[in-house]
C-alpha cells in the first residue's frame, strides 16, 4: 500500500473563511433582529420564517449525508468507503443545527405569538376554524414539540452510533469472524436509523414543520418531495467537500470513479425530485380545487413566480442536460458547479417551500436570507473540519475497504 | 460475406487473459473479439476499444420522442380538434407531460436496442458463428483476425500467452443469413478437452 495522508489538518484559511462567514451571519442576524425583530407581526414573522427555513435546510442537507452512509451500508456496499468518513463528519452538524432549529422552534411556538407563521398555535382561530378545529389532535404544540425532539434527537443518536462504530475500523486488521460481526453491527444501527428516517423525513417531520405552515392545505407528495430535495443537496454537499480534500491532497484512493457514482445520486435524485414535484403540481392543477391551489396561488401567479420556475430550472433542466454525460461526472471542476447550483438549487426551493406561506404579497429574498445562509454554511465549515481533523480519513482495516479502492463506476 | 481465417484461443482464467491481451495488441495482431461468459470488467478498456457512441444515439430517440409527443398532442388540441376539457386552456401543458415522458423513454428504449442489434449484426433469422461454444459457459475465448499472416506463428504465439485449444478457423463475420453446417458437428467439434 501506498502511504497516505490519513490525518486533515484544517488550513488557516479554512478558520478565517468560517471565521468570516460566521461573523457575516451574526451580524446579519443581529442588524435583522433589530430593524424586523421588534416590529409588525409580518415584520418578525419574516424574520423567524427566514432563520427558520434556513435552519431546517441545513440540517436536513446534514442528515442526508447520514442517511447516504447508512443506506449503503444496508444495501451492502463498499464503494463509498474511501469517502465515507467525509459523509460522517457533515452529519456532525445535526445535533448542532438541530439544537438551532429546536430554540427557533419554540421561539416560534412558545415566544412571540407569532400567528402568521403557523396559523394553528392561535387557539381562538382554531377553535372558529372547523378543519383547523379537526386536525387539532395531531396539529398541537405538545406533539410538535415532543415530535421534533424525537427526530433530531434519534438522528443524532444513532447518527453518534455509526460514527463510533466506523471508528472500530481504525484499530487493527479483522479476521474473517470479526469482519462479519462488524459489518452485521453496522448494518442493525444502519437499519434502525433508515427506519426512523422514514418515519420522520419519510412522514410527519416535514407536515409539522413545513406542510403545516398551510395548516388547511395538505399533500401526500410533501415530505418525500423534502426528502428528494434535502438527498440531492446532501449528495451534492459529499462531493462538495470530497473534490475540496482531493484538491487538499488528501484521500489519495477516491479518484473519478467515486465521483462519478457521486455524480449518478446527484442526477438521478435531481429527476426523482422533478417527478415528485411535477407529480405534486399536475394533480392540483388538473383537479383546480380552490382548497389545495391555495398553495400554488402565490407561487405560481403571485410575486414568487419567478423564483418557482427557476428552482424547476435550476434544480431539474441543468442538472438533466449538464449532468447526463459521463465526462461531467468525472470532470472535478463541472462536478464543483454542478454540487453548488444544486445546494443553491435546493436552498431556493426551500425559499418557497416557507416564505410565501408566511409573506403572501411581497418578496422577501434579501441580504436577510444570504446572511443566514453564510451563518450556516461558517458554522458548517468550522464544525466539519473539527469532525475530519479529529480521526484518519479513512477507516484502513475495514473488511470492504480494497472493494471501494478497486471501485470502477 | 466472404470467410475470413481466424485464430482462436481458449482462457480459463481472467488474470491469463488480462496478460495474454496486452501481449498480443502489444506484439501487433488484430483481436477480431474476446468472448466472454459474463461482462469482465476493464476488458474493453484492455483492449483498446473505444467508447460506445449508443448513449448519444439514445439521447437523439428520447429528444425524437419528445418532439413527436408534444408536437402531435399540440397538433391535435390546439389547431386541428380543439375540446374544452374541464375549462382548461387548449395548451394544457401540464397534462400532456405524462404522455411526453412516456414517449421519449420509448422511443429512446425502442431506438437504442434496435441499434445495439444493428451494431452487433443480430436480426430475425441472421445466423452468427460461435468461435467456442464454451464461451458461454466458463472459457474465455480471444479471437484473432488472421488476415493473410501466417496461423502457425500466431498459434505459437498464444500458446506462450497461456491459451489452450489453439486452433485455425474459417468464419463468416458480418451479416450472414445462411445456415449452420451441421449443427452436431460444432458440439463435436468442443469435446476437445480444454478442462
Amino acid at each position: 500500500m501506498v502511504s497516505i495522508k490519513e490525518q486533515f489538518e484544517i488550513p488557516a484559511k479554512m478558520k478565517t473563511w468560517a471565521m468570516a462567514l460566521i461573523a457575516i451571519g451574526i451580524i446579519s442576524v443581529v442588524i435583522g433582529f433589530i430593524m424586523h425583530g421588534t416590529g409588525t407581526e409580518e415584520e418578525q414573522s419574516v424574520f423567524w420564517g427566514t432563520i427558520m427555513y434556513n435552519s431546517i435546510y441545513f440540517m436536513l442537507i446534514c442528515n442526508a449525508t447520514m442517511f447516504f452512509v447508512c443506506a449503503v451500508t444496508l444495501a451492502m456496499g463498499g464503494w463509498h468507503l474511501v469517502f465515507q468518513r467525509v459523509a460522517e463528519a457533515i452529519s456532525v452538524m445535526v445535533p448542532i443545527f438541530g439544537v438551532i432549529t429546536f430554540a427557533v422552534f419554540l421561539y416560534i411556538i412558545f415566544g412571540g405569538h407569532l400567528h402568521s407563521i403557523y396559523h394553528w398555535i392561535d387557539k381562538d382561530a382554531v377553535a372558529k376554524d372547523k378543519l383547523l378545529d379537526g386536525k387539532s389532535g395531531f396539529l398541537n404544540p405538545t406533539f410538535f414539540m415532543v415530535w421534533s425532539i424525537l427526530s433530531i434527537g434519534l438522528w443524532s443518536i444513532l447518527g453518534a452510533r455509526m460514527r463510533k462504530l466506523s471508528v472500530e475500523a481504525d484499530e487493527s486488521p479483522m479476521d474473517y469472524e470479526k469482519g462479519k460481526h462488524f459489518v452485521w453491527r453496522n448494518t442493525v444501527t444502519a437499519g434502525l436509523f433508515i427506519v426512523w428516517f422514514a418515519l420522520t423525513i419519510g412522514s410527519v417531520t416535514p407536515w409539522f414543520w413545513l406542510m403545516s405552515l398551510d395548516a388547511h392545505w395538505y399533500s401526500t407528495m410533501y415530505s418525500w418531495y423534502t426528502f428528494a430535495s434535502t438527498f440531492v443537496s446532501g449528495c451534492a454537499l459529499i462531493a462538495l467537500w470530497v473534490i475540496y480534500l482531493k484538491n487538499k491532497g488528501y484521500l489519495e484512493y477516491t479518484n473519478e470513479e467515486h465521483l462519478h457514482d457521486l455524480g449518478k445520486f446527484m442526477f438521478a435524485f435531481s429527476i426523482f425530485w422533478t417527478y415528485l414535484w411535477f407529480a405534486q403540481y399536475m394533480l392540483i392543477w388538473y383537479a383546480n380545487i380552490p382548497e389545495e391551489t391555495i398553495y400554488f396561488k402565490p407561487r405560481v401567479q403571485g410575486v414568487y413566480k419567478g423564483i418557482f420556475f427557476f428552482n424547476l430550472i435550476i434544480n431539474f433542466v441543468a442538472p438533466i442536460l449538464i449532468l447526463m454525460k459521463k465526462s461531467t461526472k468525472r470532470n472535478y471542476t463541472m462536478m464543483t458547479f454542478m454540487a453548488v447550483l444544486i445546494l443553491f438549487g435546493h436552498w431556493i426551493d426551500f425559499y418557497q417551500m416557507v416564505m410565501p406561506s408566511i409573506s403572501k404579497n411581497t418578496l422577501t429574498l434579501g441580504w436577510l436570507d444570504f446572511g443566514v445562509a453564510a451563518l450556516f454554511i461558517g458554522l458548517m465549515i468550522h464544525f466539519v473540519g473539527k469532525a475530519l481533523a479529529r480521526k484518519p480519513l479513512v477507516a484502513k482495516y475495514h473488511p470492504y475497504l480494497k472493494e471501494s479502492i478497486i471501485h470502477q463506476a | 460475406m466472404a470467410k475470413k481465417k481466424f485464430v482462436v484461443g481458449s482462457f480459463k482464467e481472467e488474470s491469463v487473459l488480462f496478460p495474454a491481451v496486452k501481449a498480443v495488441r502489444k506484439a501487433g495482431y488484430k483481436i477480431h473479439d474476446v468472448f466472454t461468459p459474463y461482462a469482465v470488467h476493464g476488458l474493453d478498456h484492455e483492449m483498446g476499444l473505444r467508447e460506445t457512441s449508443i448513449h448519444t444515439a439514445g439521447f437523439i430517440y428520447g429528444i425524437t420522442g419528445t418532439a413527436t409527443a408534444l408536437g402531435c398532442i399540440s397538433w391535435i388540441l390546439v389547431q386541428d380538434w380543439p375540446l374544452n376539457i374541464g375549462g382548461k386552456p387548449h395548451f394544457a401543458l401540464p397534462a400532456w407531460i405524462p404522455i411526453t415522458f412516456e414517449l421519449t423513454v420509448l422511443f429512446s428504449a425502442v431506438g437504442m436496442t434496435m441499434t445495439f442489434c444493428y451494431l452487433c449484426q443480430l436480426a430475425p433469422f441472421v445466423k452468427k458463428h460461435h468461435f467456442v461454444l464454451r464461451s458461454t459457459d466458463d472459457t474465455f475465448a480471444m479471437v484473432i483476425d488472421a488476415g493473410k499472416s501466417n496461423s502457425q506463428e500466431i498459434i505459437a504465439f498464444l500458446e506462450a500467452q497461456g491459451a489452450v485449444d489453439v486452433h485455425e478457423q474459417f468464419a463468416e463475420t458480418g451479416w450472414w443469413f445462411g445456415t449452420y453446417n451441421k449443427e452436431q458437428q460444432l458440439y463435436k467439434d468442443t469435446t476437445v478437452d480444454i478442462a
